[in-house]
């Protein structure tokens, strides 16, 4: 789960990592009195769900109340677009005004799961406020790392490591260590899956702020963080995803017409990419699951026939322990239940797949019925176009 | 002819009284699995379906002389039972439960570091050796025993895979899921080394899907050290960057664990690729057929 920035830097303080004086506004006066409480000037920063808001022009200095006035009005209702956005844009709902910074030098803190030596890494930059994949592919000496052992936490010698590595000057250590050791604490407290401070920066007068800060959660983790659910925030969601998510599908929204209808995660992105090279493109992913329940599959049409620019449908399914005549009986019954209005091929593979191509066939519903995966994406693309 | 599970398997299984411990029980006993016990705190000293129930997993190896565990715990409990499995000793430990915390795993990586104890999964399909021994969801009847290796991150996918085979009259040794978490038991690298070591394995499939980069690693080790044919697959060519595709660890980030990057990897290391999931089947068909003409 994604946070916004105002949320991340509320859960870092708690854990004692500095941040600006700051709160957030949802209209332009609230981000005047804001402004006014901080003396006047202020960064106004748009709140969304994606990196490059600067370039996007959502982030504004303002010298002053009134200025703060001005520059929120028009970030807040924008549909800021950044890399991250696609060209659709998200819109702002929210602002955060906080006092600016004399920044002396901006660097990089995070935290991510690695998944081969399976601990948490911590990784330190001099190299702050560019991406971090960026310094990845063209400085990766820049890239400080210090593996975690989770029972103990990171320790304060790999944190004077790290300060030592950025440069800092000797008198910051026990600060920079404090800091650092505070955001491994919150990463393996809130079970994030990533925990960044983009740029970490140096003041003019010599204090260590989080001026940015990014926090993702782990999805399986978050039964035992109930209060982290109220941070959610479904503006930032396609509506089709939150309503598959209800039903306990993963669907994912793309944008070509040729909807899916898969039983397990890896089936379902190899079908999409069985559509790519049949020479479509997929409106969707969506797995139902490995054993494809009439209910799940029901639920699955009604998700795919909302998206308007679904021209054709591919029901992929290997009928495992559950066999095809049981799975088609099912299908059968969900498209009949739903009322389908665009055609719809099946390909059917697994135990009793005969009896199941059957069923399908004498339906009297609009199924086309494939032999195979290939003929399958060849025939639904070219219904679909 | 196989590694891992065979005819010498023992299991028992720690969740085995809810609703999927008791059906995939059901299940893998009619395959011809060898279950000897269940485990269900609270629940010792009872049977069911005909299986003696322990506490513990200690006490069910005690009592039975199991030399696996199948784990199908729901996901806050999942990881204390891996633990649990690896405490008591056993060799084997097969982790089918979804959905289990990262950290929670990282733990009992950690932990299973300082024992003898091989996990596979979590988030898994399981592993079979066909006809010998089952130990998961999978179903049984589309698999035949032979001589090809296959691993994989999927499920239904490896149900694919392994059925065209069956289809082509190509038997397989073993076929291990190793799941779709970001942090699993048991990598690609471990099962290729397991498959490359075993006599009866004479070619390996290998399944792989964005996210991470066990794919890369293991090309690496085939590169180097495995003489026996390797076909290859990866899901989700046409993924898009920073969506989690289904399975936890199906995800690319910052631009790395692309598909496009594992391929090559894959092609580089002399592993024949099968660009589309509908020839996973050929693809060993013509692998084995241009060996056999090799002599």
């Amino acid at each position: 789960m994604k946070i916004h920035e105002y949320q991340a830097k509320q859960i870092l303080t708690r854990f004692g990592v500095p941040v600006p004086r700051g709160e957030v506004a949802e209209t332009p006066e609230q981000a005047a009195g804001i402004a006014e409480r901080l003396g006047g000037h202020v960064v106004v920063k748009a709140q969304i769900h994606a990196g490059g808001r600067g370039k996007g022009g959502g982030v504004k200095v303002a010298a002053n109340t009134q200025e703060a006035r001005e520059i929120a009005g028009r970030i807040l209702g924008m549909r800021l677009v950044t890399h991250q956005t696609g060209p659709e844009g998200r819109l702002v709902q929210r602002v955060l005004v906080e006092e600016t910074m004399p920044v002396q030098k901006e660097l990089y803190l995070g935290l991510v799961v690695d998944r081969t030596r399976a601990c948490p890494v911590f990784m330190a930059s001099s190299a702050g406020g560019v991406e971090i994949e960026e310094v990845a592919a063209k400085t990766p000496q820049l890239i400080l790392k210090e593996a975690i052992d989770i029972g103990v936490g990171l320790l304060p010698f790999q944190a004077r490591r790290l300060t030592l590595g950025l440069g800092l000057p000797a008198d910051l250590l026990g600060q920079a260590v404090k800091v650092m050791i505070a955001l491994a604490r919150a990463f393996v407290e809130t079970d994030a899956s990533l925990a960044e401070i983009n740029p970490f920066v140096l003041t003019d007068d010599a204090r260590l702020v989080a001026l940015d800060a990014k926090v993702n959660f782990d999805d399986n983790a978050l039964y035992r963080h109930k209060d982290f659910l109220a941070l959610r925030d479904l503006n930032e969601e396609e509506p089709l995803e939150i309503e598959a998510g209800k039903h306990g599908l993963n669907y994912i929204k793309l944008d070509g017409n040729v909807g899916c209808m898969v039983n397990g995660a890896g089936l379902a992105m190899s079908t999409m990419d069985i559509i790519k090279y049949a020479g479509g493109n997929p409106a969707n992913f969506l797995d139902v699951g490995g054993g494809a329940s009439a209910e799940q599959v029901k639920n699955a049409f009604q998700i795919l026939l909302s998206d308007k620019n679904v021209k054709a449908v591919l029901i992929n399914i290997f009928g495992g322990i559950l066999r095809c005549d049981r799975l088609a009986l099912g299908v059968v019954e969900a498209a009949k239940a739903v009322g389908i209005d665009v055609p719809v091929v099946v390909r059917l593979e697994g135990t009793n797949v005969e009896q199941g191509r059957r069923i399908l066939a004498e339906s009297g519903l609009n199924f086309t019925v494939a032999a195979n995966m290939k003929d399958a994406a060849e025939k639904v693309v070219a219904l679909a176009s | 002819m196989s590694i891992l599970v065979d005819e010498k398997t023992r299991l028992a299984v720690q969740g085995l009284t809810g609703r999927e411990g008791t059906f995939h029980t059901q299940q893998a006993i009619a395959y011809g699995t060898k279950v000897v016990a269940g485990v269900t705190p609270g629940k010792g000293g009872t049977t069911h379906e005909g299986i003696p129930v322990f506490d513990t997993v200690h006490q069910a190896v005690r009592k039975t002389g199991a030399n696996a565990s199948v784990i199908f715990v729901p996901p806050p409990f999942a990881a204390d039972a891996v633990m649990e499995a690896a405490d008591a000793g056993l060799p084997l430990a097969v982790c089918i439960t979804e959905g289990i915390p990262t950290l929670d795993m990282i733990r009992a990586w950690e932990f299973l570091e300082q024992r003898s104890t091989r996990l596979i999964g979590p988030n898994c399909p399981g592993i079979i050796s066909p006809g010998k021994c089952k130990i998961g969801i999978m179903p049984g009847h589309i698999h035949m025993p032979g001589r090809v290796g296959v691993v994989s991150r999927s499920g239904t996918l490896t149900y694919e895979a392994v059925h065209q085979l069956t289809g082509l009259g190509i038997g397989q040794s073993t076929c291990i899921g190793i799941g779709g978490d970001p942090v699993v038991g048991t990598t690609f690298l471990d099962a290729i080394k397991l498959f490359n070591e075993d006599p009866d394995t004479e070619a390996i499939v290998m399944i792989g899907e964005i996210g991470g980069n066990t794919e890369e690693i293991a090309a690496e080790y085939i590169q180097e050290h495995v003489r026996k044919p390797v076909v290859g697959f990866v899901a989700g060519q046409t993924a898009p960057p920073g969506r989690r595709m289904g399975h936890a660890g199906a995800i690319i980030s910052g631009g790395h664990g692309t598909a496009a990057e594992k391929i090559r990897a894959m092609e580089a290391a002399g592993i024949h690729v099968a660009k589309s999931p509908a020839v996973i089947g050929e693809t060993v068909a013509s692998v084995l057929a241009a060996r056999a003409a090799r002599g």
